[in-house]
């Protein structure tokens, strides 16, 4: 390198550092030639590092291009998967009913609490807590809040609504986290059968509690026998009818006589499943498996069809009901006194207790006793629900209990006995157990044979008679073959003996009788009189007519026509002629 | 500011308007308004994650920007020779910071970058930067020019800062002053054999940082095969931009900020591609390339090699930082720990390039008798 130096004093070393401060001085351009050389230099190579940039910002562009349009589909792939994997799952398995319709689920919903220690005015903050969310005592919270502990629930279950509501208050020291709970869509419609469930998601009572085990952590549902369908119309028209005659309460049953499966179960008064606590015990109470009620004569299907298939009385037989028995210190009566000799299908379609008593000494106490353990009636209920009651059966069985059985007193049993043994009356003499989850299609269970063919065949043309000619006819729906019996039996009194004025209203039967498919029983507790039934509570005004609906309303349901058929009644050429004062009621 | 300045005026704040780079300065407002937007819209989800308030995140840098914007006024009003002479103080200033970092510096994440005075945060890095760019400039240009040996010096500065941000460790830092310390030496004239033998060694230097720094192993491999090591952020990011398609999701609907820790700072561009969309992205990139560009375009006809070097360091030094931030986001090369100029979150990176950048308009600013500013 020249380097050309005029004079030393114009060459300037480096200053330290750069430090030149307070120096100021003239340079004298040395190196003009070397300089320019240099910038040259320095000018072309940088437009080559200009270059290599421009090209990289172009690369970056491109890229952006390439990830943004023409890598979209990869993006359509990613957010598929995506909510796939963060899909909601519940820890609690739903319950359906026997056509999947939802009857209790678990849904992702927010809890609310708070720390009291945080709250500084409980009494301000309780009152903005309790204003957005129903279901909240003001009161209680206010406690809480007041309270020198770190924890406090404010809600739980909130709505997205609600949550939202909360957020808005923005109260420091209330805090809101995830939640599951418990929801039955179908409000009260389910109740005694479902059940519910504790604010922990934890089943307290029917099938809820039943299949506790199954339920949590289940993915499949629960599937129920029932039907909500048939559901809702018992329930309608048993409500119609407990409304109409100031009943107390009133429960109702639906079973299919070849399977078994309870597709409609009724317990009358009933409550909200989602606030059990705010119901009574009264209307908690499931009547139609844990009430044990005396049904009357509906218990003369039963006490018939002993008398009929141990052989101890034939069709054909008849006694003179025109004398009350008088046992020790009691008297049997009929409701509705009759003269002279009836035969049996006569004593069965007038209800005649006197008649049925008869029958059943015929047969005898051993035989009614055997009889009646065979259809199920003297132990405890086995449907799958954890409130299953037990039958009042006598300490000791005399004749006098013996007797007084066959008409429907001194033997209380719950309603779900009485569909399922009025089951195997009807569909061939088959006892199934009576079950509440849904059987796969073909299962048929196995049950115990009761009676014979034969005297289930008589059972229906028996039954079909009381609603064709006798004291159920008001439950005739036609074109259906209704068969079954009625039965109005008084209460018994708290302090012992019966309540003349209290009584149980019951009809148990079943359809259509050429072929039976269906048992319904329906009863309400304490029916009153009304002008309109001419000051009768009886069965026959209370309970058949609601039958008659349910049996029209059910028909289209489950797939059934009226059929109009020739001869009504008797249609088994088994049967000899039977002549009802007079009339013949039998054909052939 | 009152923008009538009568080209008379030769007060300072007049000579400033009528010398000062307008166009670069109107970017990097624009770069700085669309940092504001994407913090504002990625940091509350980060903010919630550490527990912060919201906007804790949001208000600390809100604080932050007006103090860089008096920087950048105030470093553009300098002359080149006082940005000579602060440059090469604070130089001095930032190596002892360097070394203090080192000793006293909290460990973050694996990596001692941060120097604690009284609440207040700084990375020494940052600053260290544009101060190397400067004093490296007139260490060359003097060697150039003067009976010294520049080159020599040069690169002993260079590898005193280098080694000191590869001890942190901080690779990105690391690479930035290489990159700037190597394009100002190409452009000082080095001889083209020790230009190809540099290539030689910056490859070597990079072979070697895989095979003996484990993190960057880790991200070179994750870089290179989509199945080793923690794929997890940058497959994020490119979903996030596929997301976004042309027009984006919207601002505040993207969903990447929830899931990306660094969503405020290293991958925002990532957020800009999910909320903004492609067209918005590009502007970004537009506008760096264009501050990049024109500043090079401008020193085309600069008649000082100080100002020359110095310039070109401070502007590789701004377009390196936000190519690899880039880069990095869109999977065109490993992840760094890098922000993005003016846009990412965090305070010193943000004084610190406002600082460089008021330096780079100073030195750039129409100078009449620009020799007499030589050193």
């Amino acid at each position: 390198m020249i380097r050309k130096r005029n004079e030393p004093a114009n060459y300037r070393p480096l200053s330290p550092c750069g430090l030149d401060v307070g120096q100021p001085k003239t340079w004298v351009v040395e190196l003009e030639g070397a300089r320019k050389a240099a910038l040259e230099t320095g000018r072309t190579r940088l437009i080559v590092s200009a270059l290599v940039f421009a090209l990289a910002f172009v690369m970056i562009g491109l890229r952006l291009v390439d990830l943004t349009l023409l890598q979209s589909d990869a993006s359509a792939q990613i957010a598929k998967i995506a909510p796939a994997n963060t899909e909601w799952r519940s820890g609690r398995a739903d319950i359906v009913d026997r056509n999947g319709t939802v009857l209790a689920t678990t849904l992702p919903t927010n809890a609310v609490y708070a720390n009291p220690r945080q709250i500084r005015n409980p009494d301000e903050v309780a009152g903005r807590l309790a204003s957005v969310l129903k279901g909240v005592d003001e009161e209680r919270l206010k406690g809480g809040l007041a309270s020198d502990r770190s924890f406090t629930w404010v809600g739980r279950c909130l709505s997205p609504r609600e949550t939202d509501a909360v957020n808005g208050l923005g109260i420091p020291g209330v805090y809101l986290q995830h939640d599951e709970c418990r929801y039955y869509p179908h409000d009260d419609l389910f109740s005694h059968v479902v059940g519910y469930s504790d604010i922990d998601g934890q089943g307290i009572a029917g099938m809820e509690k039943t299949f506790e085990e199954k339920l949590r952590g289940g993915k499949a549902p629960l599937e129920l026998s029932l039907d909500m369908r048939l559901q809702h119309i018992m329930a309608e028209e048993l409500e119609a009818a407990m409304t109409e005659y100031s009943g107390i309460g009133a429960s109702g049953l639906i079973m299919d006589v070849d399977t078994g499966e309870i597709l409609s179960m009724v317990s009358l008064p009933t409550f909200d499943p989602d606030r059990p606590a705010a119901a009574s015990d009264e209307a908690r109470f499931n009547r139609a498996t844990l009430g044990v009620y005396e049904v009357g004569s509906v218990f003369k299907i039963f006490s018939a069809a002993a008398a009929l298939d141990a052989g101890a009385v034939s069709l054909e037989d008849g006694y003179d009901i025109s004398k009350p028995i008088r046992i020790s210190r009691f008297t049997i009566n009929d409701f509705k006194p009759k003269d002279g000799w009836m035969s049996i299908p006569e004593i069965f379609l007038h209800s005649s207790n006197i008649g049925t008593v008869h029958m059943a000494m015929e047969a005898g106490t051993k035989a009614i006793q055997d009889y009646f353990g065979k259809f199920g009636l003297l132990k405890r209920g086995a449907v799958e629900l954890p409130e299953n009651g037990s039958p009042l059966v006598p300490a000791k069985w005399r004749e006098i209990n013996t007797m007084t059985i066959s008409y429907g007193h001194g033997l209380a049993v719950t309603p779900v006995q009485v569909v399922r043994a009025l089951s195997a009356m009807v569909n061939g003499g088959e006892l199934l157990a009576p079950t509440l989850v849904k059987r796969r299609p073909g299962e048929r269970p196995v049950g115990e044979q009761v009676i014979s063919e034969q005297t289930s065949a008589q059972m229906r043309w028996l039954m079909r008679l009381v609603v064709a000619e006798g004291t159920g006819r008001n439950a005739e729906a036609p074109g259906y073959m209704v068969g079954g019996k009625t039965g109005t039996a008084d209460k018994l009194k708290a302090s012992g003996g019966y309540d003349r004025n209290n009584r149980i209203a019951s009809f148990a039967g079943a359809f259509p009788m050429d072929d039976p498919q269906y048992a319904i029983f329906a009863m309400v507790d304490e029916p009153k009189p009304t002008e309109k039934s001419y000051g009768y509570a009886t069965a026959g005004w209370v309970v058949a007519p609601a039958i008659k609906k349910i049996v029209q309303r059910m028909g289209p349901v489950v797939g059934l026509e009226p059929r109009a058929l020739p001869s009504e009644v008797g249609p088994d050429p088994l049967f000899v002629p039977v002549h009802l004062k007079g009339r013949s009621v039998a054909s052939q | 500011m009152s923008l009538t300045f009568n080209r008379t005026d030769t007060s300072l704040l007049g000579r400033w308007w009528w010398t000062v780079d307008r166009w670069t300065l109107v970017s990097l407002l624009l770069l700085m308004g669309i940092g504001c937007v994407l913090i504002i819209t990625a940091s509350p989800s980060v903010a919630n994650r550490i527990g912060m308030d919201t906007f804790g995140l949001v208000k600390r840098q809100l604080v932050w920007l007006p103090m860089a914007l008096a920087v950048l006024f105030i470093a553009s009003l300098a002359t080149p020779r006082w940005v000579r002479r602060l440059s090469v103080v604070a130089m001095a200033g930032s190596i002892l910071l360097l070394i203090l970092t080192l000793i006293i510096g909290a460990e973050i994440k694996g990596a001692t970058r941060w120097l604690s005075f009284g609440g207040l945060s700084v990375q020494p890095a940052e600053f260290a930067k544009p101060f190397f760019a400067v004093t490296l400039a007139w260490i060359l240009a003097t060697g150039k020019q003067e009976d010294f040996p520049g080159m020599m010096v040069a690169t002993g500065l260079w590898l005193l800062v280098s080694s000191l941000l590869a001890l942190q460790p901080d690779v990105g830092q690391t690479a930035i002053i290489t990159g700037i310390f190597l394009v100002q030496l190409f452009l000082a004239g080095l001889p083209m054999f020790w230009v190809a033998g540099l290539a030689v060694m910056v490859i070597s230097a990079f072979l070697g940082a895989y095979f003996t720094m484990p993190h960057v192993t880790e991200r070179v491999n994750a870089f290179l095969d989509p199945e080793a090591g923690d794929r997890y952020q940058i497959g994020r990011s490119l979903e996030a931009f596929m997301n976004g398609g042309l027009w984006g999701q919207g601002p505040g609907e993207g969903t990447i900020k929830q899931y990306l820790p660094d969503a405020h700072a290293d991958f925002i561009f990532a957020v800009a591609g999910e909320e903004l969309g492609l067209f918005a992205c590009l502007i970004i990139v537009s506008l760096f390339a264009f501050i990049v560009l024109r500043g090079f375009a401008r020193l085309l006809h600069e008649e000082s090699l100080f100002v020359l070097l110095a310039a070109t360091g401070l502007l590789v030094q701004f377009g390196f930082q936000a190519l690899i931030n880039m880069g990095s986001t869109l999977h065109l090369m490993p992840t760094k720990g890098m922000t993005l100029p003016f846009i990412s979150y965090g305070g010193s990176s943000l004084v610190a390039l406002a600082l460089g950048m008021g330096m780079l308009l100073a030195l750039t600013r129409r100078r009449a008798g620009a020799e007499s500013e030589e050193p």
